[in-house]
């Protein structure tokens, strides 16, 4: 199981807690496209807040955090680190500070 | 007894507002959806306890609410409105040409016939239409497509399309407002669009009395006389007397004609409601009064001033903030960017802020329930 953070709204709109964790398919390398696909299969009412519908790009407000690093700019389906795949740290989609 | 229920879309959330007939005691529910701006929240007047709203913000884009328990409960539904045909190109602010993407809904206008017919106005400026209850959208895309489109401009607040009217006597007869292009009908179910702007002067237009560019704020028809309809414009206020093929001004005595929002009596198809706004650049009441101006349809509009603040006053009045109950005596709502939701029990005569403290108000829209 892949880990995933959630802003505190996007929390709110799926009902959960800070994190969830959701099956991502083991026979690709686990992706940022792949953890969303199995994100958004398991909470639908999220699909369009994190990228654009039908696999679309990241929306510009969010960014994407993994093992320390900000992987925002990556292509989404670049491999992710092994430490992501392997659930032990999480893949975090994170709102961008822009005023409020 | 009749009982009331106020919608309110707020910066920070909706709010549901309820009190009995009297209007005299509210009951405020909410904040829902907490912290995020919420458009535009309305209710089916075949379902009442069917409500949308419009939740949106630059973070996490649109997401579409529904309540079916009258505003208790919530949950999200869909929320992918895609242009059914290429998007092309409108007018930037400079006059370039500029992609059409899709932002925001603006207005639902619920079916007055069908509980799962429902519009959505969106940003940028298009009409979509679901006859699910909100589980699928399709784009009237004719509307988009009409011939001048490449011409279409967003005013201050985006190129959105915020006004959607119903004729309740021929639901195949709709109309739309869109700052800033103008107003269009269609006869015949939104399959087909024309310009409704004849009449019309805009000074910010190298052509002021152009067919298209109009920065229309507001339309508002009494459901008994639907071919009367009342406008308020970035500047003016206008009434056309046969179902918008030609207008003509009506902005009289007003202190300002410049303003956002205009609605009707409920009972009487000539009695009309504004709200004047100094300018297109000072967005507050004309010397920080608070005034709601009244038409009786004889060209006189009285200031409506009891219980409303006349003096340091410097809020503004949205669009979509203005509506109106089906009791009698009429009753009359607004909300303004200070948070405050004033509402009158009688026609406009006296006021009193029904809540006082909320968020910036983006939409007041009202229920009259058995």
């Amino acid at each position: 199981m892949v880990r995933v953070t959630l802003p505190y709204h996007l929390q709110n709109l799926a009902r959960t807690g800070p994190e969830v964790q959701v099956a991502v398919a083991v026979a690709a390398p686990v992706t940022a496209a792949s953890i969303l696909d199995a994100l958004e299969a398991a909470y639908p009412m999220l699909r369009g807040t994190i990228r654009e519908h039908g696999g679309g790009p990241r929306r510009a407000y969010l960014r994407f955090f993994a093992c320390g690093e900000d992987i925002s700019h990556q292509p989404l389906d670049a491999p992710l680190p092994a430490a992501v795949a392997a659930g032990e740290q999480p893949f975090m989609v994170v709102g961008a500070i822009a005023g409020g | 007894m009749s009982k009331v229920r106020v919608l309110v879309g707020t910066q920070k959330g909706a709010f549901v507002l309820n009190s009995d007939g009297k209007r005299k005691q509210w009951k405020v529910d909410g904040p829902f959806f907490g912290g995020l701006p919420i458009y535009h929240v309305k209710a089916s007047p075949v379902n009442p306890d069917r409500i949308y709203a419009s939740q949106t913000d630059d973070w996490f884009g649109q997401v579409v609410q529904r309540s079916d328990d009258g505003g208790k409960t919530w949950q999200p539904i869909n929320n992918e409105f895609t242009y059914a045909s290429k998007p092309g190109q409108h007018q930037w602010y400079d006059g370039t040409p500029h992609p059409w993407e899709f932002k925001r809904v603006w207005h639902f206008e619920p079916d007055p016939v069908d509980a799962e017919t429902v519009y959505a106005g969106v940003e940028d400026a298009a009409l979509f239409k679901s006859t699910d209850g909100g589980q699928s959208w399709n784009e009237l895309a004719n509307l988009r497509d009409h011939e001048s489109g490449s011409q279409w401009m967003p005013g201050a607040g985006g190129l959105c399309l915020h006004t959607i009217l119903i004729d309740p006597s021929n639901p195949q007869r709709l109309y739309v407002a869109i700052s800033a292009a103008g107003a269009f009908r269609s006869d015949d179910g939104g399959t087909s669009w024309k310009p409704i702007t004849k009449g019309l002067q805009s000074n910010f237009l190298p052509q002021p009395d152009a067919e298209i560019g109009h920065c229309v704020h507001r339309i508002a028809l009494h459901p008994s006389r639907p071919e009367t309809l009342f406008m308020q414009k970035h500047w003016d206020v206008m009434r056309s007397d046969n179902a918008g093929e030609q207008w003509r001004e009506i902005s009289g005595n007003l202190p300002s004609d410049f303003g956002f929002v205009v609605d009707v009596h409920a009972h009487d198809p000539e009695t009309v409601y504004v709200l004047p706004i100094k300018s297109d650049s000072e967005h507050y009441p004309p010397e920080g009064k608070l005034r709601v101006y009244r038409s009786r349809g004889d060209g006189e509009w009285q200031a409506l001033t009891q219980g409303l603040p006349q003096q340091d006053c410097y809020v503004n009045v949205l669009r979509d903030a203005m509506s109106v109950d089906k009791l009698d005596p009429c009753g009359i709502y607004f909300g303004t960017t200070g948070g405050q939701v004033y509402a009158s029990a009688d026609e406009g005569d006296s006021w009193e802020a029904i809540v006082r403290d909320l968020p910036a108000v983006k939409s007041v829209e009202v229920q009259t329930l058995e």
